[in-house]
């Protein structure tokens, strides 16, 4: 079943791979558990924390689902069901979703491109603690009865001063800024890593398909942040320091919240949604025993998707009084965007057509997408016509069509990665007939629960309603819903054992377990902390597949202090050695200062001026050259 | 109308196997033209939409049927063995081609349908103010015409045929007006004035929601529109239209009392007494409506009095304060808002 790794010239000894270890290690002890910069580390600890949130965020669906199984039930009331359904879709947006796909773009990508570590990783590592303890501060507000009420998308004036006292709505909004600090710092880190530490040989067009997903998630995380930054910003001004951007009486607007909001937000779905076909083009090509056909054309059109995906947004703003002519135009938008994504599923399709299939539990997951997701992009091309949308907007259709697109875009395929990765990840296999309960249940309580929704939002139920008469027709196919809902929570509850139970004592993983053609199965389970003794060069788009797919490896990079290969974007050849940093405490403690800044500014504008100080100290201590370092880098720059 | 309840969204219904929506707040049931235009957009998309699926679900299963079986031994192709692949450029090909024209079909319908939606005449058209505010409807009738205009709450008449423009407007937050069976929805924006227009073409009483998240009651902001003949309708008019009638007995005398001495005088109006005040709904003909606390309950004398004594156990959050009376004063007042016809 496995394979030895290939082996290139000059394989190092044990002593050297001893040496590897100390400099590329973590220290012990608490403190070193907190200064770890190591993207394994960091990204292993972002996807559980991810993991927790979608935990919490299912928990909250749950609720939800059983408020509104009987009509007029008064399981939860107004007060706290609209804070439920607000913290379901933030965390599941801002916590779980575009985290989640960020990690696991942190742990692969390095294996994926075959270096030693990511680029920039103390920003790594402090853009995970700034996530960690943002979300930590919504769920604690949560808890306290001060959870944000006002919607995930949080519109003013709804959301503004005057009809949101208290300091509800700020924790969201500082939710934002946490959120977005930590998503456009782990986009650079993934850029520079893909663009500037790949592998020698690994042209750009010999990039595996997640890592070019992983590049233009990011980028698109970079032009799509700026906007529901300057959004939250203003309203949090306008909350706190009585700013009018968003008040119409004061010369304010409360559109352009929207266009902010949504110039951020539809974008959003496309950067949960891309990562996901990476995942799909890697674990097909693996369980089809071949390529995925159309390379070229899957690149292009995951390009093509990060451009169209910023020209849409007032599909979310048709029933406002957005110009007719304007509408047509997002209509238009909106419809070619299809063009794209169905493009990728005749690729798929066509390989699997063309493949020798090994239906293991990932390519299951994967094969959901192509009935979810494409009854979900067929109601979104529903949507995208201005008049039908008017129709089914804020309903429970929409409800459907969302959780079809980003639960079998996303959620589907990004499982399918759990049980695909898991033992690269852990050293050990996921226990495949629990893994088969999980999918079936998964795949029938997901219809169940989603499916009877287009129906009730064609027969007028408005979303974000904590209950309904009896009398509106809307009673048995909510009951439908919840009983769905309950199936899903036990198939839920099965990847949980298996997860735990397999961790513990599941099978032993070899290297490689799938037989799948890329870097990161070049190296063991779990991969050591430097990743790969000698970096290979590539040869190959699949470089594990065929004979000559690892030509060589790289050798000349200084053990001790670790040195990394930096290489040209376009075409991987070798341009510089980097040393590398070392673990520290200071990007933990400048998240800590961060945090203080953040969550006092809740309270009082003065913490900006104050909190910036501690911020500013830990700041600089992270930068200081210590003399050790500088001593270490003149020893290399005379001895290369 | 309802004989054009479709053959597609029965199956649809079958499908889930239960009970069909109701058909008085029903998207698939249209009463009205604009609903109707709508409609016919949503069968062109359902149609097409089905076809596509089944036909690139077909693709799919047939690829898994044919492909034979592999484990983790079988020798993998690579981008140098699997060649050119002719066939599946031309079917991917071919899939793209089929994908834009279709695409294109539905672009063209949709701004069909947009045309005919703003196409509506609006000759002789009747025009309503409509405020959303936290959390029910204030309706205006013939605004800014002093000799006719009226206003009622969380209730529209209007006569069947004749287009009805309606401007929307909100004082506090971002609402959505929605009647399903009549028209598309749209929003109700602080600030802004929308229109909408409509028209029902077969009378009816059809329920209507706000659609857009509005806080704390969002769930329990419904309004009714009845659509009635014309001359109906022009009697409802004007009985609206009408001052409250004097007291005709002392215990609705005692209740007009009750109703000036209490809280209720600092937020609601009835026209021809002292009471102007504007922040709840204008009670002038309150009971000649069909619901209470918008679209809540029923209006009965029952819930009349739960409502009024007890507005937070009916409707938590909502502005209505709790008003707490003697049992002879509450019947007096009952009796008297009972006659406000």
């Amino acid at each position: 079943m496995s394979r030895d790794i290939p082996v290139g010239r000059g394989e190092p000894s044990p002593d050297e791979n001893g040496k590897l270890e100390r400099a590329w290690g973590t220290p012990p002890g608490l403190v070193g558990w907190l200064s770890s910069i190591d993207h394994k580390v960091i990204g292993y600890r972002f996807i559980v924390t991810a993991m927790a949130f979608f935990a919490a965020g299912g928990i909250l669906a749950a609720l939800m689902r059983l408020q509104l199984a009987v009509p007029e039930n008064s399981l939860i009331g107004p007060d706290l069901y609209n804070q439920i359904f607000t913290m379901h879709g933030t965390t599941m947006m801002f916590l779980f979703a575009v985290p989640v796909m960020q990690a696991m773009g942190v742990y692969l990508v390095p294996l994926m491109v075959g270096t030693r570590n990511i680029a920039f990783p103390r920003l790594n590592a402090y853009a995970y603690w700034i996530y960690l303890f943002g979300g930590l501060m919504i769920y604690t507000a949560f808890a306290l009865d001060i959870g944000p009420d006002a919607g995930w998308f949080s519109y003013p004036p709804l959301a503004g001063p005057e009809f949101s006292p208290g300091k509800r709505v700020d924790f969201w909004a500082q939710l934002i800024t946490f959120t977005e600090v930590s998503g456009l710092l782990t986009s650079i880190v993934l850029i520079t890593t893909i663009l500037k530490l790949r592998a020698p040989g690994m042209t750009l067009d010999r990039m595996p398909l997640f890592v070019w997903a992983i590049l233009v998630t990011s980028f698109m995380i970079m032009f799509a942040m700026p906007a529901i930054m300057f959004a939250s910003t203003g309203l949090i001004t306008d909350r706190l320091v009585g700013t009018h951007f968003y008040n119409p009486a004061e010369g304010g607007d409360a559109m352009l919240w929207q266009h902010l909001f949504w110039f951020f937000g539809h974008p959003e779905v496309y950067i949960i949604f891309i990562p996901a076909l990476g995942f799909i083009s890697s674990i097909i090509a693996t369980f089809a025993r071949r390529p995925v056909f159309g390379y070229p054309v899957l690149v292009l059109s995951m390009i093509a998707t990060g451009f169209l995906g910023f020209g849409l947004w007032v599909h979310h703003m048709f029933a406002t009084d957005a110009p007719e002519l304007g509408k047509s135009f997002f209509t238009a938008a909106s419809m070619i965007i299809a063009i794209p994504t169905a493009l990728q599923i005749f690729c798929w399709i066509t390989t699997l057509w063309n493949g020798r299939l090994n239906f293991r539990v990932p390519l299951l997951f994967v094969l959901a997408f192509f009935f979810i997701l494409v009854i979900g992009g067929l109601t979104g091309i529903m949507l995208a016509s201005g008049p039908l949308d008017l129709q089914v907007h804020d309903t429970y259709f929409v409800v459907a069509h969302l959780h079809y697109v980003l639960i079998g875009g996303a959620v589907f395929p990004l499982f399918g990665a759990f049980y695909y990765w898991f033992p690269k990840i852990t050293g050990r296999m996921l226990n495949e007939r629990l893994g088969r309960w999980n999918f079936w249940l998964f795949f029938i309580g997901f219809n169940v629960t989603f499916f009877p929704m287009h129906h009730l939002g064609l027969y007028g139920m408005p979303r974000r309603v904590y209950t309904y008469p009896a009398n509106v027709g809307w009673s048995d196919l909510n009951a439908v819903a919840t009983l769905g809902a309950v199936v899903i929570a036990v198939s839920m509850l099965l990847f949980l054992v298996n997860v735990i139970r397999s961790y513990r004592s599941g099978a032993r993983s070899p290297h490689d377990p799938w037989s799948a053609p890329t870097l990161e199965w070049a190296t063991a389970s779990p991969p050591p902390v430097y990743n790969f003794a000698r970096i290979p060069i590539v040869a190959s788009r699949e470089p594990l597949w065929g004979p000559s797919g690892i030509v060589g490896r790289v050798d000349g990079l200084s053990m001790d202090p670790p040195e990394n290969l930096v290489t040209c974007v376009l075409d991987a050849a070798p341009d510089h050695r980097s040393v590398y940093p070392r673990p520290g405490i200071w990007p933990f403690l400048s998240a800590v200062a961060t945090t203080v800044l953040f969550v006092g500014s809740i309270f009082t504008p003065w913490a900006i001026v104050w909190g910036a100080v501690p911020v500013a100290i830990a700041l600089t201590a992270w930068f200081w050259p210590g003399k050790d370092e500088i001593d270490e880098h003149l020893a290399l720059e005379r001895k290369p | 109308m309802s004989a054009r309840l479709n053959f597609a969204s029965s199956v649809l219904a079958a499908l889930s196997g239960v009970a069909y929506g109701a058909p008085f707040q029903n998207a698939l049931l249209p009463a009205g033209v604009q609903a109707d235009h709508v409609h016919t957009l949503w069968l062109i998309m359902l149609g097409t939409c089905t076809v596509v699926f089944i036909a690139l679900f077909t693709a799919f299963v047939a690829a898994l049927w044919r492909a034979p079986r592999s484990t983790e031994e079988t020798p993998p192709q690579t981008s140098r063995t699997t060649g050119t692949e002719r066939g599946a450029t031309r079917a991917v090909a071919l899939g793209a081609a089929l994908s834009i024209a279709g695409l294109l079909g539905l672009l063209v319908a949709s701004v069909v349908t947009d045309r005919a939606l703003a196409g509506l005449p609006l000759k002789d058209g009747l025009v309503i103010e409509v405020n959303g505010q936290q959390w029910w409807w204030q309706v205006t009738y013939a605004p800014g015409d002093p000799s006719r205009t009226f206003e009622t709450a969380n209730e529209l008449h209007i006569p069947v045929g004749r287009p009805v423009l309606l401007k929307l407007q909100s004082p506090d937050v971002i609402h959505s007006f929605w009647v399903p069976n009549l028209a598309p929805k749209k929003d109700l924006i602080p600030g802004r004035t929308l229109t909408l227009t409509l028209r029902a073409d077969t009378p009816g009483v059809y329920r209507g929601q706000c659609a857009e998240f509005c806080g704390y009651q969002h769930a329990k902001m419904a309004f009714l529109v009845i659509a009635e003949e014309p001359a109906q309708y022009e009697q409802w008019a004007q009985s609206q239209h009408d001052s409250a009638k004097e007291p005709a007995d002392a215990v609705r005398k005692r209740g007009r009392q009750v109703f000036m001495e209490s809280p209720c005088v600092m937020c609601h109006a009835i026209q021809g007494t002292r009471a102007n005040a504007r922040t709840g709904p204008d009670l002038t003909h309150v009971a000649s409506r069909m619901t209470l606390a918008a679209g809540t309950l029923p209006n009965t004398r029952g819930h009349l009095a739960g409502w009024i004594t007890n507005p937070q156990q009916v409707k938590p959050g909502a502005n209505m304060p709790a008003v707490t009376l003697p049992a002879d004063d509450l019947q007096a007042l009952l009796t008297y808002l009972e006659s406000l016809k």
